[in-house]
């Protein structure tokens, strides 16, 4: 007989390392033509930290994105971020790229405020240009600055580096570590069919929900909500390398044995929401939060399974297996 | 002032990934590079009592073999640098690589694997929690008396993080709700496997072409392995051919690296995608007892979670995991008695790494079952128990941290509105910025 349930879950995904101490660092080189290098030290494993990366450093620097080229590949220059892990990148990377940005904007301000003669003060950078207010004679657009630079044997290279808070340790009685870098929250709805002669669950459809503070590129956060889903399809419903745990028998060696899901497993109909709520600690109220996307759906689908047979089923994954054995017990 | 943050827009180097053109460390190719296989334990607890490389130097095609023996430096790595690069004698999970076999291709290199003479004296493994930390279980780790990780210098076996007085809280909730959640291993399956070339460059330097997770964590693991300060490293990273976690563990620059720097020529070594899947670190396994006290209105007064997490045969990332999982493993609610005891177990399985979502994922996943359960127990709909519970600006979690910026009620709120499902007003008119 085929049975369907309907659930919900709530969970919440933190960003950046405990116990902080994690920093990031980025520096931003002014190339001779007055386009821009963003240098990083930063894995782009699909998430999308390049792309995010070079939209704040634009707004940083207010020149158009395609002056921006990103170098994370630079290896022993590059600058050092602890890592693409923790969902840390999109908390703290933006930091060290604006102030990398204003750093730059600094030198190259006080530079143009010597060739000009002008307090530095005197001198504003915007629209791609340095120039002194009412005075159309000091004016120059970045490719002059660019060249302009180079031309007066300098260089002009912006750094920055930024981390939550000092490392920390827990405390060894309470066990507190009060620091916390932000957390974002993730509610989804999941309504399932479960196959209870075969033991089969399908998921028919899933609606997740990010509060992440500020959707930096709304296309890339639907792509890791839906995307996501995936890990989390495989860690409710089929995925384990010892599936008889904590028996080593039958340990998993190859792909015929350890079912990744596909698109073909994906459901029939999945939405995705952002809301945002800023957060006071990321540059634009922006925080991390795309590994809860495989978090959110493995609860609710469980739950669903409950409300569609009446049995709670809390080995995780529900291969046919375990269903079965659970709906006869 | 331009306005990028905020707009959709397309992948940078996004074009290159879809169309197969982006290069990865697997296309790097150099002539004359040599290819590396890994001769890996058989048994899951073991003592090598003979190691003989004869018939393997006679295989054509083999270059030679790299052992313990040949690491410049320290014969150390990991994260708590508790890591054999090659584990030359107490084996303590099957997979762990005790040598190498470098090859003028792959297939020679696999040939002079099999053509080691390996005598191993197989030992009693221990694979559950529960039983590895009886007095009497196989130790996984020699030279120590437990197979429970110390957190300190003290020996504390069992991280505590607690608030207020979880036994007080039980006692005065009128319902207690229990449930254990078993949660499985699983592998990060990334498109990419393990893979590493390695090379010296015209300038003398090691160059290593790596899809790491986190260069520059990795870079000081490195360095001390091979005896060469960070400017002798020319560590080329950026681009992951899919992380998921399983970048954060060095399963090949240590060994291509030292190939390298043996046989003076540029190594790739690369897992085939049964290696990979079959011995190296993974999302460990994960054990939870939920003892929760809650009030006939729905507020929970009380959260007591013991947490067994399974973390193989060496630490990989799992002290740390268990006291991330811990912090969090309440959920998102303001619970006023917390009690965490978190515990981290040897056994004798490949190490237990990070992966998406890593460890919180495990907690939250136990924590957000046992809500629904808990709004069963009570009859109460599971929206309106979560409603009730749910952090606002200014609450604390379990290690006391204060949270700001909360946005659960407005998550649950959208996602409620997508799903067609009507909240009563009382819900909709509740805001995480007061309670």
């Amino acid at each position: 007989m085929k049975k369907r349930g309907k659930a919900m879950s709530l969970v919440l995904h933190p960003t950046g390392n405990k116990g902080a101490g994690d920093p990031s660092q980025a520096a931003i080189a002014l190339r001779p033509d007055g386009t821009f290098t963003l240098i990083i030290g930063t894995a782009d494993l699909g998430q999308g930290s390049n792309t995010i990366l070079r939209q704040f450093a634009a707004d940083a620097l207010d020149v158009p994105i395609e002056n921006i080229s990103v170098n994370n590949q630079a290896g022993n220059v590059a600058p050092i971020c602890t890592g693409s892990f923790a969902s840390r990148v999109t908390l703290i990377d933006p930091h060290a790229v604006v102030n990398a940005a204003d750093d730059l904007k600094d030198k190259v301000v006080n530079w143009a405020a010597g060739m000009w003669e002008v307090a530095p003060e005197a001198v504003t950078w915007a629209d791609n240009s340095v120039f002194v207010e009412g005075d159309e004679e000091k004016t120059m657009t970045m490719t002059e600055v660019g060249e302009g630079v180079v031309g007066s044997a300098e260089l002009m290279i912006g750094t920055g580096a930024w981390y939550p808070a000092p490392f920390t340790e827990h405390d060894p009685e309470t066990g507190a570590m009060e620091s916390v870098g932000a957390i974002s929250f993730g509610c989804a709805v999941v309504e399932v069919e479960v196959d209870t002669e075969t033991g089969l669950i399908d998921v028919l459809s899933v609606i997740q929900v990010w509060e992440l503070g500020k959707a930096v590129n709304p296309l890339t956060c639907k792509q890791q909500i839906n995307g996501g889903l995936s890990v989390g399809l495989g860690f409710a419903l089929a995925e384990s390398c010892h599936p008889y745990y904590p028996d080593a028998a039958h340990a998993v060696e190859h792909l015929t044995d350890y079912y990744v899901p596909t698109f073909a497993d994906y459901p029939a109909e999945i939405s995705h929401g952002i809301e945002e709520v800023p957060h006071p600690a990321g540059v634009k109220g922006a925080k991390g939060f795309s590994e809860g996307s495989s978090t959110v759906p493995i609860s609710a689908i469980i739950s669903a399974v409950h409300d569609a047979t009446g049995v709670w089923i809390t080995e995780v994954p529900l291969t046919p297996e375990v269903v079965l054995k659970a709906l006869e017990a | 002032m331009t306005e990028y943050v905020g707009k959709p827009m397309p992948r940078y180097q996004g074009l290159g990934e879809v169309t197969g053109t982006a290069t990865y460390v697997d296309d790097v190719q150099y002539p004359g590079m040599l290819y590396v296989k890994v001769l890996r334990s058989p048994v899951a607890r073991g003592t090598v009592k003979g190691l003989d490389f004869s018939d393997t130097l006679k295989v054509p095609g083999v270059v030679g073999v790299l052992t313990a023996d040949d690491i410049p430096g320290v014969n150390i790595y990991g994260v708590y640098g508790d890591q054999l690069v090659l584990n030359p004698q107490d084996l303590r999970y099957k997979g762990e690589p005790i040598a190498a076999v470098v090859g003028r291709d792959e297939d020679a290199a696999q040939a002079g694997v099999e053509a080691v003479k390996l005598d191993v004296e197989e030992l009693t493994p221990v694979f559950d929690m529960f039983e590895a930390m009886k007095p009497d279980a196989p130790i996984v780790r020699p030279g120590t008396t437990s197979n429970l990780f110390e957190y300190d210098e003290q020996g504390t076996t069992t991280r505590i993080i607690k608030l207020g007085d979880v036994e007080a809280g039980l006692k005065e909730a009128d319902h207690i709700v229990e449930g254990r959640y078993i949660e499985a291993i699983q592998d990060h399956a990334a498109m990419e496997p393990q893979v590493s070339v390695a090379l010296i460059d015209d300038a003398g330097r090691l160059t290593i072409h790596t899809h790491s997770q986190c260069l520059n964590y990795h870079l000081a693991q490195l360095c001390p392995v091979f005896g060469l300060s960070q400017s002798k490293i020319n560590y080329l990273g950026g681009r992951v051919g899919g992380g998921y976690g399983g970048k954060n563990e060095i399963n090949c620059d240590h060994i291509a690296g030292l190939a390298a720097l043996k046989f003076c020529a540029p190594v790739k070594y690369r897992l085939t995608r049964q290696e990979d899947l079959a011995y190296t670190g993974k999302r460990g396994a994960w054990v939870f007892d939920y003892k929760t006290g809650v009030m006939n209105d729905g507020r929970i007064v009380a959260s007591h979670i013991k947490e067994y997490h399974d973390s193989g045969a060496y630490c990989g990332f799992s002290p740390y995991g268990t006291e991330k999982c811990g912090m969090f493993a309440s959920g998102p609610y303001n619970i006023p008695n917390i009690l965490i005891e978190a515990n981290t177990i040897f056994t004798n399985r490949y190490p237990s790494i990070s992966m998406r979502g890593y460890s919180v994922l495990n907690g939250q996943v136990a924590a957000d079952v046992q809500m629904s359960r808990i709004a069963e127990k009570l009859g109460m709909d599971p929206w309106e128990l979560r409603f009730i519970n749910a952090w606002r600006d200014g609450d604390m979690g379990a290690s006391r941290y204060v949270v700001d910026g909360v946005g659960a009620l407005e998550a649950m709120k959208r996602a409620a509105g997508m799903a067609g499902i009507e909240l009563p007003d009382k819900l909709l008119q509740m805001s995480s910025r007061s309670r």
